[in-house]
């Protein structure tokens, strides 16, 4: 499983961050950026929120 | 798999924008076997709103966001999709939606028809005075900002706002008007209304508010707005921005409990057994603040939308949907965000920038509780609060951990300095 960022699409809304803070966060340049640390099934539905409910379809889920 | 109605199962969405596509694909994507029936009034695939007050009209490419390609709705997860088609009625215990093309039979259904603009008497009869809520609409503002119309924005909310914001950047003379003492007081408050309507005036766009519109002047074409002390504005560009009314008039006869909006419970359920509501036109109860709230943002409409559609398929397991409201908006190239709410506050506190700058938070105090706070220009620090908030966090620990992180950023910036 392996999550990817379009950083052309991301505009910095953080609704991903705010659903898994763990993965996800929002940096100074105002991006999402990916944090160390591998990403679990017990996951997989709060990774798929993230992915649809980001408003600028920046995300992905691969696996 | 049975049913009430001995018929095959049958999940009807009604409505196709934000919400209703996301209560189609959560319904396949639970596993829900049965046919799904995707109804739209519009002709359009699904498309993203949002970005119709912004990029749409300022980028040097105005195409639309199509949220899903026809292709991946109807193969990928076999959804039907009956687009132009106008809901015109609801038999909620026959279990038949009517169309304007015809009876559609379900087992489940989900509520997702939105919102409409309201206008302001006559402005639908001349040319040049428009709402927006569609992809058309926007495409008619977007021809008369091209032309470099004259615009005025009747309305100091959100819509209007990044509206005027946009056409100011296009470089149209624009003037909004608000009848409001203050605008956005709504959703912010009267405090940070007055920030943010403030944003306005550094950008060149002149406000007026305090004053409504008396009506337009023009015969077919609009000429100029009117106001109510008898002055009016010259304009090519009417854009009418006053709030929305839910879509519920094809559901007055269904037996439905209809208020502002279709009333559900927690679970998104309006109480007769399958049919739930989602988006713009659903009121519900949210524990997470416990009020009842309709909320227009587009956070709402995906993540009601998904849970309605979960819902509908498996009734008897369906879950309660609780949220920390966030919306956002963008102004002259500056994001707004707010995340929870601003209604009831006793007092709000920046704790990060400066509310005459261009960048800052503020916090939102109830009680002893954090109930809100608002960004400008604050991305990476906004989304800590949504958490704080969907914990019940206290004021205390918000300021804390405010002033916490406000130490860290002038550390950060020190650093920056001197390395």
């Amino acid at each position: 499983m392996r999550i990817h960022t379009d950083i052309d699409r991301c505009t910095g809304h953080g609704i991903c961050e705010s659903i898994l803070p763990s993965v996800f966060e929002v940096g100074d340049d105002g991006l999402v950026h990916l944090l160390d640390g591998e990403l679990t099934e017990t996951m997989r539905a709060a990774l798929e929120s993230a992915v649809v409910e980001c408003p600028s379809q920046a995300l992905r889920l691969e696996g | 798999m049975s049913n009430r109605a001995g018929r095959d199962p049958h999940l009807v969405v009604v409505g196709a924008s934000l919400a209703g596509l996301r209560a189609a694909e959560s319904a396949r994507r639970s596993g829900f076997g049965g046919a799904i029936t995707l109804v739209g009034a519009e002709e359009h695939l699904p498309y993203d709103r949002p970005p119709l007050s912004k990029e749409f009209l300022t980028s040097d490419d105005p195409s639309p966001t199509v949220l899903r390609e026809g292709a991946v709705l109807r193969d990928d997860l076999a959804i039907g999709l009956r687009l132009g088609t106008r809901a015109t009625g609801l038999d909620a215990s026959g279990r038949v939606v009517a169309t304007d093309d015809g009876d559609i039979p379900f087992t489940s259904l989900v509520i997702a028809t939105g919102a409409t603009p309201r206008n302001l008497p006559g402005g639908d009869q001349l040319r040049g005075v428009h709402v927006l809520r569609t992809i058309d609409d926007a495409r008619a503002i977007r021809a008369a900002i091209d032309a470099g119309a004259r615009t005025v924005v009747v309305g100091a909310g959100f819509i209007g706002s990044e509206i005027a914001a946009s056409a100011r950047t296009r470089g149209c003379e624009v003037t909004v008007v608000e009848a409001l003492p203050t605008p956005l007081a709504r959703p912010v408050g009267e405090t940070m209304g007055r920030v943010l309507a403030s944003i306005h005036e550094r950008h060149g766009t002149t406000l007026k508010v305090g004053i409504g519109v008396d009506g337009f002047e023009g015969e077919a074409t609009v000429r100029a707005v009117r106001l109510a002390d008898g002055t009016s504005i010259d304009a090519e560009l009417v854009v009418v921005g006053i709030g929305v009314a839910p879509n519920t008039g094809w559901l007055t006869d269904s037996g439905l409990q209809i208020g502002d909006g279709v009333e559900c419970d927690d679970k998104l359920c309006t109480g007769v057994y399958g049919i739930y509501a989602a988006g713009d036109v659903a009121r519900w109860h949210n524990p997470t603040f416990n009020a009842r709230m309709r909320l227009e943002h587009w956070t709402i409409a995906a993540e009601q939308g998904g849970l309605a559609g979960r819902n509908a398929a498996d009734p008897a397991g369906a879950t309660p949907f609780e949220t920390v409201p966030y919306f956002w908006s963008d102004w002259y190239g500056n994001r707004i965000q707010f995340v929870g709410i601003a209604a009831g506050a006793d007092e709000v506190v920046t704790v990060l920038g400066d509310v005459e700058g261009d960048s800052f938070i503020t916090l939102y105090r109830q009680g002893e509780r954090l109930i809100g706070a608002l960004a400008l220009e604050q991305r990476s620090q906004i989304m800590k609060y949504r958490a704080m908030l969907s914990t019940g966090a206290s004021w205390e620990d918000a300021m804390a951990f405010a002033k916490d992180r406000a130490a860290k950023l002038a550390a950060k910036a020190a650093a920056a300095d001197t390395g």
